[in-house]
Order: C-alpha cells, then sequence, then structure tokens
C-alpha cells in the first residue's frame, strides 16, 4: 500500500512539484495555451517557440496538485528541441505508460516516474492535462484544454 | 430495525450550547451498516465523506427489497391489490415526510429527485410565474451549485438580477450586519443553505425567514445538510419551500423531497408535464391534478419514497437532536486536533459548527491529501465540492473535507488525524 503511494509519489515527482523547472511565463513565446481541471483545480498555462516545426523553449507556469505540476515540469524538460511529430509520438508512449503502467520500446527516461499513476485511474488526469495543452499549443487552438469530465 | 434504546433522555435542543456529553451506544449502530465492515487498500474503512452521500442501514435495504418482492406495481393507476398496496406506501411515505419535517399535510410534500430538482422546481414553476425583469434574487456567497445554477437559469429567463449576501472569511459566517440593505426590494425571493457543506456554518434560518417574511420575500431553505442531521421543523423555521435529498439521510439515491406552502403551491403552474400529473387531458388543453400531483409527471420512483421512509424511521428511532449532538461533539473533538497540526488551515465557524471541516495542509493540493488518506482506508473528499464562487472568494481553488455521521466514532477522527501527519511527513513537511 505505502509502495504503491512511493511508486505515485516518486522522489523525482515530488522534488519537481516543490521546485518546478521552466516555471515562468516566456515573454518571446508564439504559441501558449492553457489546460483546466475544474473539479480538481488544476491548472496550467504553457508558453512555447515554436520555429519551424521545433520547440525551441518550452515554459510553463499554474497550480495543482503534485502530480499535474511535475507533469507540466518535466514535460517542459523533455519537450526542448522536439519537432511537433517526436511530442505526438512521445505523447501516445506517454499515455500509454499512464494508463497500463508499460514502458514498450525505449527508455521513456525521466517519464517514466510517472509510470506509478496507473495505479491510481482518478489521477490519470492529473499527469495527462500538460501533455493535452502542449498538443493544443501546437496545433495552434487557443480554447483552454480539459481532462475531466463533469460531475459533483 | 435495531432501536438501541438511549441511556438518557433526549438532550437538549442544538441551539443549547455547550452541549451535555451524549451517552448512547453509537458504536452498536454500526452493526445495522454491513458496508462499514470492510477493509480498503488493507486497513478498516473510515468512511468519513457523509456530506456527498450518507450510508444506508439494512432497515433502508431491507424495506426497498420487501417492496420489490411482495408488492410492486405501478401507484394511481391500478385497482389490483398489488398497485393498491404500491399506492398505500407510496403516499404513507409522503405522509411520512411531511411528519419529519412538520408539514400542516402531506399535500405540502412533493416528492422529487433530490434538493437539486427540488429546488429547480421552485425555479421553474414559482419563477415562471412570479419573478419579472428588474427583480432580484437573493442567495449567498456559500451556496452549493444546485442553489445557484437554478437561480442563474431562472433570472436569465426572467430578466431578473442576483444579488449575494456575503460571507465574512475563513470562519464561514454570514455577514449578517449586510443582511437589511440588501432583504428588500426589488429581493422577491431569498434562497439559503441551512448547513453549508464546506464550512459547516449552520445559519440561523429562524430568524433569516421572519425577516423575509416581515419584507414580503419568499424563502427557499436548502436541507440538504440538515435535515438528517438536526431537528427540521419547516413551521418552526417559517420558510416558504424547503428543499432535501433522501441519500444524505441514509435514504436511497435518486428520491427527495420539496416542501412548499400550499398557499404558494396552490397557484404555481406545473414545470413538466406527462401521466400522473393531470386530471383530464384534451387534445388541445389539459387539467392539471391537485397539488402536490401536478408537480410529479411520469411513474414515480416508488422503491426510493419507500427507502426514505425507512431511512426516517430509523434515523427518528435515535432522534435527531442526539444525531446533532453527537455530530458536533466529533466536530469540536476534530477541530481540537486539526488545530494542534502545524501548517494546517481550517475553514468554517469556531464553534456551533456541523459534522463537516475542510481544511488545507501547507500547500498540499487537496488531491494529494486525498489520494494519500484513501491508501490509509480514510475516505476523504477534496476539490471546489461545487461551491466554486465561495472557494474564489476565500482565494483557494479546494479543500480537503471530512463529513461525520452518527456512525462514526471518535476512534476514527483519532485515525483521521493520524493518517493527516503521516501525509505531512510523507509530503515533507516538519
Ligand atoms: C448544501 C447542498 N445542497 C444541495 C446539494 C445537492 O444535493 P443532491 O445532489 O442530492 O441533489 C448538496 C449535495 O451535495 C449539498 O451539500
Amino acid at each position: 500500500m505505502i509502495d504503491d503511494l512511493n511508486d505515485l509519489y516518486q522522489q523525482v515527482i515530488l522534488d519537481h512539484s516543490r521546485s518546478p523547472r521552466n516555471f515562468r511565463a516566456l515573454a518571446n513565446a508564439n504559441r501558449t495555451s492553457q489546460g483546466h481541471n475544474p473539479l480538481c483545480g488544476d491548472n496550467v498555462t504553457l508558453y512555447l517557440r515554436f520555429e519551424g516545426d521545433v520547440i525551441r523553449e518550452i515554459t510553463f507556469q499554474g497550480s495543482g496538485c503534485a502530480i499535474s505540476k511535475a507533469s507540466a515540469s518535466i514535460l517542459t524538460e523533455c519537450l526542448q528541441g522536439r519537432t511537433k511529430g517526436e511530442v505526438e509520438a512521445l505523447f501516445e508512449r506517454v499515455r500509454a505508460m499512464l494508463t497500463t503502467g508499460q514502458v514498450g520500446g525505449d527508455d521513456l527516461g525521466k517519464l517514466s516516474v510517472f509510470a506509478g499513476v496507473h495505479k491510481f485511474p482518478a489521477r490519470v488526469k492529473c499527469a495527462i492535462l500538460p501533455w493535452h495543452a502542449v498538443l493544443a499549443a501546437l496545433e495552434g487552438k487557443s480554447d483552454p484544454v480539459s481532462t475531466e469530465e463533469g460531475g459533483d | 430495525m435495531n432501536l438501541h434504546q438511549p441511556q438518557t433522555p433526549p438532550s437538549e435542543p442544538p441551539s443549547a450550547s455547550p452541549l451535555p456529553p451524549t451517552v448512547f451506544d453509537w458504536e452498536a449502530l454500526r452493526a445495522d451498516f454491513p458496508i462499514l465492515d470492510q477493509q480498503v487498500n488493507g486497513r478498516p474503512l473510515v468512511y468519513l465523506d457523509n456530506a456527498a452521500t450518507s450510508q444506508k442501514p439494512l432497515a433502508v435495504i431491507e424495506a426497498i427489497e420487501r417492496y420489490y418482492r411482495n408488492d410492486n406495481a405501478n401507484v394511481h393507476r391500478g385497482i389490483h391489490e398489488l398497485s393498491n398496496r404500491a399506492t398505500a406506501a407510496y403516499e404513507g411515505a409522503r405522509t411520512r415526510v411531511a411528519q419529519f419535517l412538520n408539514a400542516r399535510g402531506p399535500d405540502e410534500i412533493v416528492w422529487t429527485r433530490g434538493t437539486t430538482e427540488s429546488i429547480n422546481l421552485v425555479a421553474n414553476a414559482w419563477g415562471a410565474a412570479n419573478l419579472r425583469p428588474g427583480d432580484s434574487i437573493l442567495l449567498t456567497e456559500m451556496e452549493h451549485h444546485s442553489n445557484l445554477v437554478p437561480w442563474q437559469l431562472a433570472a436569465r429567463r426572467a430578466g431578473a438580477r442576483l444579488v449575494y449576501l456575503p460571507v465574512t472569511g475563513d470562519d464561514g459566517l454570514l455577514d449578517l450586519s449586510r443582511l437589511d440593505a440588501l432583504l428588500a426590494p426589488p429581493v422577491k425571493l431569498f434562497a439559503f443553505t441551512h448547513v453549508s457543506n464546506t464550512l459547516g456554518t449552520v445559519n440561523p434560518v429562524s430568524a433569516l425567514c421572519a425577516r423575509a417574511r416581515e419584507r414580503g420575500i419568499v424563502t427557499v431553505v436548502d436541507a440538504a445538510q440538515s435535515a438528517g442531521h438536526l431537528p427540521v421543523d419547516v413551521q418552526a423555521i417559517g420558510c416558504d419551500f424547503l428543499a432535501f435529498s433522501g441519500h444524505k439521510i441514509c435514504g436511497p439515491t435518486g428520491i427527495g423531497a420539496l416542501y412548499g406552502r400550499r398557499e404558494l403551491l396552490d397557484p404555481m403552474p406545473p414545470w413538466q408535464g406527462g401521466g400522473d400529473m393531470i386530471s383530464s387531458v384534451d387534445f388541445f388543453e389539459s387539467q392539471w391534478d391537485a397539488v402536490p400531483h401536478k408537480f410529479e409527471a411520469g411513474t414515480p420512483n416508488i422503491a426510493g419514497a419507500i427507502g426514505m421512509a425507512a431511512a426516517i424511521d430509523y434515523i427518528e428511532a435515535i432522534g435527531r437532536d442526539r444525531i446533532f449532538a453527537h455530530d458536533q461533539e466529533l466536530a469540536a473533538y476534530a477541530v481540537t486536533g486539526l488545530r494542534a497540526i502545524p501548517g494546517l488551515r481550517l475553514f468554517g465557524p469556531p464553534e456551533h459548527r456541523a459534522g463537516v471541516v475542510s481544511f488545507l495542509l501547507d500547500d498540499i493540493h487537496a488531491h494529494d491529501v486525498v489520494t494519500v488518506a484513501d491508501r490509509f482506508g480514510v475516505a476523504l473528499r477534496g476539490g471546489h465540492h461545487c461551491n466554486q464562487p465561495l472557494m474564489r472568494k476565500l482565494g483557494i481553488v479546494s479543500t480537503a473535507r471530512a463529513s461525520f455521521y452518527f456512525y462514526n466514532t471518535a476512534a476514527e477522527v483519532d485515525r483521521l488525524i493520524e493518517v493527516l501527519i503521516e501525509i505531512r511527513k510523507f509530503f515533507g513537511g516538519s
């Protein structure tokens, strides 16, 4: 039981949630997007400098639970210098990992700290929120995205 | 059903404070709730999410089963034996609700799906007949979304405006110094909660209703959090409408009731059409049935009504004054324990609080608190509790909440506090 918790809240996750990286607005961003899960209160804004087909710089701001904040922080570290196609491919693998706990193919590196989330189905939407936001930014969509449905 | 005779006479009504310690075998009541006796994530379940929904005693589960096994038929239609039995049980349950609320009669009780539908009924039917452009509706900043969104819709339909009685701050009281100024024309209706589902505040309902009545303003009381926890007497409160849900008072989901003063219900138009609500139908016009039936279109939740009456019997056998004293003791005990945790921000009034405590632990997000507590077997609620405007007002997005009922024990509160201390350690608090 406590092992499950340690799987979910890995030290790396706790560290990123306490001291998020790239946690600032980006003055020369040419893409921004917002993720908002009103039930949880998770809120993330992503700022991208997207040039040619490459993310030159990516930062974020927001508030939320440890999982959503760490996910956004680690995402900004992993996506610098990636192309849109690479981000989309990575997203598919991250999503599979979050729901099954399995990391197929190459090592996902730091992103694999989120493998434990699959044991907590209610928290998958927290981890995946910044990913939906980054995809929206790359599509040039400006409406806020959400990964939760209605409810009480 | 187990009657568990009390060992002392009933305690004083809830206004008497400080309360005498209740001597009553609360632990023994747990045997009536089979669901409580289980392990969750390898630990004994500590169910502290009663404000969301209560658990159901065997008496309720069995009443519903008995109905389906022996008496099931449609109501008000047949002249056969089963239909007569079903109708008698269903209308008998209505009478039981009327007694429970001390309404003048069963015709002042409309069956609904719950508090939310009860409020929507008033907002639609009363609103259609009475709200005009330029009118205002007074609400409070602590309302649940279900006592807020229906009024937004009604106001939009009528061209009316919403006005709010403020909440003072973290201590979660209504700012009554503003009442006289706000409870005035063009306000036509004042809707407010009896007990706050987030803050545990117990509002002075009778005084609020008296003030509104002096000014000819119609009152709607949201009793979702109070009906099963403290004595609720609509005549003593002096409200025009009062709404509550079966599932929060040990009854089933999908059933609830609206109390409405007959003088107000009678002239209100129906809000849904269908079978069971008409006296005669022509191709172009219909005649409505009398209240309360004109507000009950279609085959109702018969088993739900029967289950709700069984729940009322169950909690009345304990006594709501006694339940409230127990809630308050647990809440006070929890507050003492919570205050001793460094870095904990507590919401709600310092005293005279219902069995609801909301808090934030350091800067740990409420969902992280709830996820970890669940792994220790403790069921809490984390989020905005359908109080988003209130959260915004307090400058937060969510809280963690523990809410008690009569089957909770001091040992469970101890467990809550222990687990919260563990959670702080886990997230690196000192
Ligand atoms: C104060 C309050 N009002 C209204 C409701 C809505 O009740 P229901 O969902 O049963 O209609 C709730 C329940 O969450 C509540 O706590």
